[in-house]
């Protein structure tokens, strides 16, 4: 704050300049944190376009779609560790995509401290539940539950 | 216009209007999924029953919707990284913007018969 306060006033031809209305925040500079997350958006979604339209075409296109669905073809997917690690990172890279997405909107729209403390508290909260149970699932997968 | 709005309109705030829509709406599913896809862990027949859900026909023409947005998402994502990193994108983000909504078109046909074929069938018979 000093540094803004003592900064010479700058005279030229017209009037002075103001100091400026809000004063910078330290913490927001200090990190290049909103610089990543602003890259991550773009390459994560990149990936995404491929990972999310390939899930559309199985899942819903592909030899009757919706229908063949269940317990079984999950299995004979899931047999496949290269399935395995494209659901598993299609989930990953969608849930932090989506929480940062939701961030931004919620630093957007919540004006209250509080509103935004607590919305967070939510969002990530529901973050980690997606991430540890999907995560958890696809590596403790068991296609002989039933028996 | 009215006075003291940073809102301008046209392509470029609808689009971006509409990527934070679908974003909400794939994020919300997306919780919903997970949790449904989990229940292979308690057994085959929870599974499959849940999975029912999916193959109602009323279910099916929310998954259509669920596509679109998606899609939507995701072309318009492709659109906002060519704004973004390449030099021309910005001057050409109207144009981008409307061969996004070409594509989303012909994907959107492409995709009505295999997902809705079933829910058809199943409401009209045959």
């Amino acid at each position: 704050m000093a540094l803004i306060e003592n900064a010479p006033k700058i005279t030229g031809g017209g009037p002075a300049l103001e100091a400026p209305r809000s004063k910078r925040s330290p913490r927001s500079t200090k990190t290049n944190f909103e610089l990543y997350a602003w890259l991550f958006m773009r390459l994560s979604g990149i990936l995404l376009v491929v990972l999310v339209i390939g899930h559309l075409i199985i899942q819903l296109i592909i030899d009757g779609g919706v229908t063949r669905i269940g317990f079984a073809f999950v299995a004979g997917r899931w047999a496949n560790p290269f399935w395995m690690t494209w659901d598993l990172v299609m989930l990953w890279l969608a849930e932090l995509h989506g929480v940062n997405g939701l961030r931004t909107i919620i630093n957007d729209y919540a004006e209250r401290d509080q509103t935004r403390f607590w919305l967070k508290v939510l969002l990530y909260t529901s973050a980690l539940i997606v991430l540890f149970t999907g995560t958890l699932v696809i590596f403790t997968f068991d296609p002989n539950i039933g028996q | 216009m009215p006075a003291g709005t940073l809102y301008r309109g046209r392509e470029g705030m609808w689009s971006w209007v509409a990527h934070r829509v679908t974003g909400v709406l794939i994020f919300f599913f997306l919780f919903a999924h997970v949790i449904d896809t989990a229940l292979v862990r308690v057994s085959p027949e929870a599974y499959d029953e849940t999975i029912e859900i999916y193959k109602n026909p009323i279910v099916s023409v929310m998954e259509y919707g669920l596509v679109a947005a998606i899609l939507f998402h995701a072309l318009n994502g492709l659109r906002i990284v060519a704004v973004d990193f390449w030099e021309k994108g910005p001057r050409y983000q109207k144009q981008m913007f409307w061969i996004v909504m070409g594509i989303w078109v012909v994907l959107m046909a492409g995709a009505a018969y295999p997902i809705l074929n079933h829910a058809f069938r199943e409401v009209f018979g045959s």
